[in-house]
Parts: C-alpha cells; sequence; structure tokens
C-alpha cells in the first residue's frame, strides 16, 4: 500500500519513471522501461512539480498561482493518491 | 505503449518507438530467434555515423522510445557513442541485450553515456536448458551479468521467451528471477516469425502446457504481490481475437536493420511488394511519411472481407500482417488467429498437432550464420 496523502506530504517521481515535454506530441509523457504515458495537461503540471522536496501544500499552492486560480486541493490530492497507486510516485509522508 | 488509434483520415502520427537493430552478428544461437532465417544476406552495416543521423532524423520526427537491440547489440564497439547521442536527444534508451559481451567496464561506460534500460534475456532458468536453447555456454554468465545490472541501480528487467521447450519450467524461471532481483519479468510466448516459424512445429505448446504456465504465474505474483511485475504473453495461436500488432502498420513503429533497410515491423522484411526504404538513401522524414513501404499498410484502405467491414477494424487493425502473410499467403488478408478469418482452421490445426504431440523428430534449427546460408539459398 503506498501512503496516504497528506498536505505536508513530499511526493517525488519514481527512479523507475522519467518525466519530459514531448514537442511532437504537445505533451508531457512518463517513460519508463520500453513503454510511454501521455499525459493530460493538468497530469502533467502536477507531476512536473514532484521533486521530493515541495509538500503537496506547495505544489497546490504553486499551481493555483501559475494557473490564477483556487480550491484545487481536492483535485490534486486525487490525482496524487492515483499516481502513487500506480507507482508513478513515492511519496515521502 | 499507451496510444489511442487515430480516426481514420487523420495525418500519421510520429514513429514514437524507434528500434535500431546494430547489428546481426551474435554470439547465441537461440531457436526461436526472431531474426530473418537469411540474414547472413544482409549487407554492411551502417557506420558509427549514419546511426547517429538515423537518430537525429528520428528525434526530429518525435521519435522518443529507443530500443537497441541486434543480433547482439554490443557486439558493436560503438554503442557506447550510440547510447550517448541518443541520451543527448531526449530518448530514452533501452538494450536489449543476451548479456554477452556485458562486463564492468562496459557497463559502467554504458551509464555514463545516459543508458536508461537494459532488458536482459534468459532462454530459460535451468543452465541445461539456458545452454541448450541458446546453443552456448551462457548461462552463468547471465546470472552475473545480473548482477552488475543490479550494481548499476538499472530497474532490472528479465525477458524469458516461452516454448513448448521451457514452459513447463515457469516456476522455476519465476523462483530464479525473484533471486537475480527482477522487478519486471516478461514471459513471452514465443510469436512465430522468423527462426521461430522455421522451428514452429517443435516451439508450440500445448494448450495444458499454457494453463498450467498461467496458473503457476498467477501463483508466483499471489506470493509476491506488488515487489515484482510479472508480465505473461499468452501465444496469440490461442486467442480468438489477433493482437493489434504494431498498432498497425506504420503508426508509431520503425525498424532500422544492420544494413539501414527501414522497416515498419521488425519481421516485415518478409512481406512481398513493400519495396523498403534505405536510410543511406532518404531521410527518416521521407522514409516514414512517404515510402509505400510505411504507407501502404498505413489506415484501413488495404483491408479486405472481413476486417473491411468489422468494427473491430480500429481495435486490432486487423492483427499482424506477417502472420497472415505466413500463413494464408497474402498479407492483406485478416490475421488467421482471429476467428472470423477464413483461415482460422489453420491456427487450430497448428494448435491441435501441438496438443497432439509435437512431431519429435524434426530437428531443431538453431540460429546461425551457417543455417542461416543453407535456409536462404
Ligand atoms: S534471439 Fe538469440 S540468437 Fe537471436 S539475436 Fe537474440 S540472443 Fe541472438
Ligand atoms: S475480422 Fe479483422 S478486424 Fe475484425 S476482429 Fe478479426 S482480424 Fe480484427
Amino acid at each position: 500500500m503506498s501512503a496516504p496523502i497528506r498536505a505536508e506530504s513530499r511526493p517525488a517521481l519514481d527512479r523507475r519513471f522519467r518525466l519530459q515535454w514531448e514537442a511532437a506530441q504537445s505533451a508531457h509523457v512518463l517513460l519508463y522501461p520500453e513503454g510511454m504515458i501521455k499525459l493530460n495537461q493538468s497530469a502533467g503540471e502536477i507531476l512536473k512539480r514532484c521533486d521530493g522536496r515541495a509538500t503537496v501544500a506547495e505544489i497546490t499552492a504553486d499551481l493555483e498561482r501559475a494557473f490564477g486560480v483556487t480550491g484545487l486541493a481536492a483535485d490534486v490530492t486525487a490525482f496524487l493518491g492515483m499516481a502513487a497507486e500506480k507507482r508513478w510516485l513515492t511519496v515521502v509522508a | 505503449m499507451s496510444t489511442v488509434p487515430r480516426a481514420p483520415g487523420a495525418p500519421p502520427g510520429p514513429p514514437l518507438w524507434l528500434l535500431l537493430e546494430l547489428t546481426y552478428r551474435c554470439p547465441l544461437h537461440c531457436v526461436f530467434c526472431y531474426n530473418p532465417v537469411d540474414f547472413v544476406r544482409t549487407g554492411a552495416e551502417l557506420d558509427t555515423q549514419a546511426w547517429l543521423r538515423v537518430l537525429r532524423e528520428a528525434r526530429e520526427l518525435g521519435a522518443v522510445q529507443l530500443g537497441l537491440s541486434g543480433g547482439e547489440p554490443l557486439s558493436r564497439p560503438d554503442l557506447e557513442v550510440i547510447v550517448a547521442e541518443a541520451h543527448r536527444l531526449g530518448f530514452y534508451t533501452n538494450l536489449i541485450t543476451s548479456g554477452v559481451g556485458l562486463d564492468e567496464p562496459r557497463i559502467r561506460a554504458l551509464k555514463a553515456a545516459g543508458l536508461d534500460h537494459i532488458q536482459l534475456s534468459f532462454q530459460d532458468s535451468t543452465r541445461q536448458m539456458n545452454d541448450f536453447l541458446s546453443s552456448t555456454r551462457t548461462f552463468e554468465l547471465k546470472a552475473r551479468v545480473a548482477a552488475l545490472i543490479k550494481q548499476y541501480d538499472y530497474p532490472m528487467v528479465l525477458n524469458v521467451v516461452l516454448h513448448r521447450l521451457n514452459i513447463d519450467h515457469v516456476e522455476d524461471i519465476l523462483a530464479m528471477a525473484e533471486r537475480l532481483g527482477a522487478e519486471y519479468v516478461e514471459l513471452a510466448n514465443t510469436q512465430f516469425y522468423g527462426w521461430a516459424w522455421h522451428n514452429r512445429e517443435r516451439l508450440m505448446p500445448s494448450r495444458d502446457q499454457v494453463a498450467r504456465a498461467e496458473a503457476a504465474t498467477m501463483r508466483f505474483r499471489e506470493r509476491v504481490g506488488g515487489a515484482m511485475r510479472v508480465f505473461f504473453v499468452v501465444p496469440d495461436y490461442f486467442e480468438s481475437r489477433p493482437k493489434p500488432c504494431m498498432n498497425g502498420l506504420g503508426s508509431v513503429f520503425l525498424t532500422v536493420t544492420p544494413d539501414g533497410t527501414a522497416l515498419p515491423c521488425h519481421a516485415a522484411r518478409m512481406l512481398p511488394g513493400l519495396e523498403f526504404p534505405n536510410v543511406r538513401a532518404r531521410t527518416v522524414r521521407e522514409i516514414w511519411y512517404e515510402s509505400q513501404a510505411f504507407t501502404h499498410f498505413r489506415g484501413d484502405g488495404w483491408m479486405k472481407e472481413p476486417c473491411r467491414t468489422c468494427p473491430e477494424r480500429h481495435q486490432d487493425f486487423g492483427g499482424c500482417r506477417c502472420q497472415a502473410y505466413l500463413l494464408t499467403g497474402d498479407a492483406a488478408n485478416a490475421d488467421p488467429v482471429c476467428d472470423r478469418s477464413p483461415h482460422h482452421h489453420l491456427v487450430t490445426a497448428a494448435v491441435a498437432r501441438a496438443d497432439a504431440g509435437a512431431e519429435e523428430e524434426r530437428p531443431l534449427v538453431f540460429r546461425s550464420p551457417a543455417n542461416s546460408a543453407l535456409l536462404s539459398s
């Protein structure tokens, strides 16, 4: 089981994945051994902020600032939970 | 690779997956080898500069996953140079190797060059079987290589090709993978092209064997949980729908063979009527977007009945063109794995022969330059 996502958790991309922007696909992609997942815009924006240092609260605040919106916490937490479930992320509680 | 099929008529996407078969030289002699049986007739290998140009041109189009295979890619002394350039360009680099030639200095150099991933192939879990099936003594070497892969902090991916002669050992194979610290294991049943096609009657498992192997895999998965991911690829002869082979030819996949021939699938050279371009003469862009070999089977215009009007044609793209050709003589037919194909009985008959016991007296033909010369004369 992956750790629950809290405001003070620090998610990091799992070392088995590499995140990069692909101009040809106009998307962020997750690369892993012999495979690739094309991410939608919000998934890409969230994952690129998961550097193992920023907390979930900081990531959320940064996204809200960048896109000029509020109230993203629930969506961000739900996405991070799904990403941790899929082992894209490791989450330090 | 997760790719959404494009609507018919939409412009083709980029060749996301680039496979470079750097050489057909290989110290092993696998009976299921996917290389063409007439590989000795292949022309001179591309030089380093030509491979680097292919990388740059393909990356410009949007290629991102790179497979480096062969033959044995470690037979190329410039492998590190090729990896370094691929890494610089932003490719995710996968080395597909038998492990022969991977010593500590080379793995260190490959790591430094930016290699992302190594897939190590095993023929079986026991030394005798591994060595018999690859006709060499390499098992201990592979165990050493597996340790090096861990030591250099690579995700450890083991690939074991399954067939009649080793499929009963799945339990031992998985136990071995666990001992080696594998994170992913692909138990891939032989696809019948190349040398495997030639040896098909000896390599086709029976239904019982496949069912037992799947059950053993399930038990293992339950025991290890998420610590190791095990993929079991069922032989498609046992299915009633074909695999969406290559997501349709010319949709995401581009192979370049040692002599620079560009193919829409590594097995496609056998397909008659396609004129395969060579990267020495054409750019990757021209090859991908304009050449007949890449446009002919793109989309669904080439299909015949029953695929032409089938509601599933954008899910499986009619299956594998090579399999259609090998079994029916016409690459535009439905893959006979499909139970809607009028040729489906050819597949069920092959399975029935396997269920009844293969023709043990038929000799296995090992992949070697000498046998290749024999088979291409
Ligand atoms: S399948 Fe075996 S013989 Fe063929 S290229 Fe791979 S290691 Fe060599
Ligand atoms: S008839 Fe053709 S398109 Fe339809 S399911 Fe069979 S192989 Fe696929």
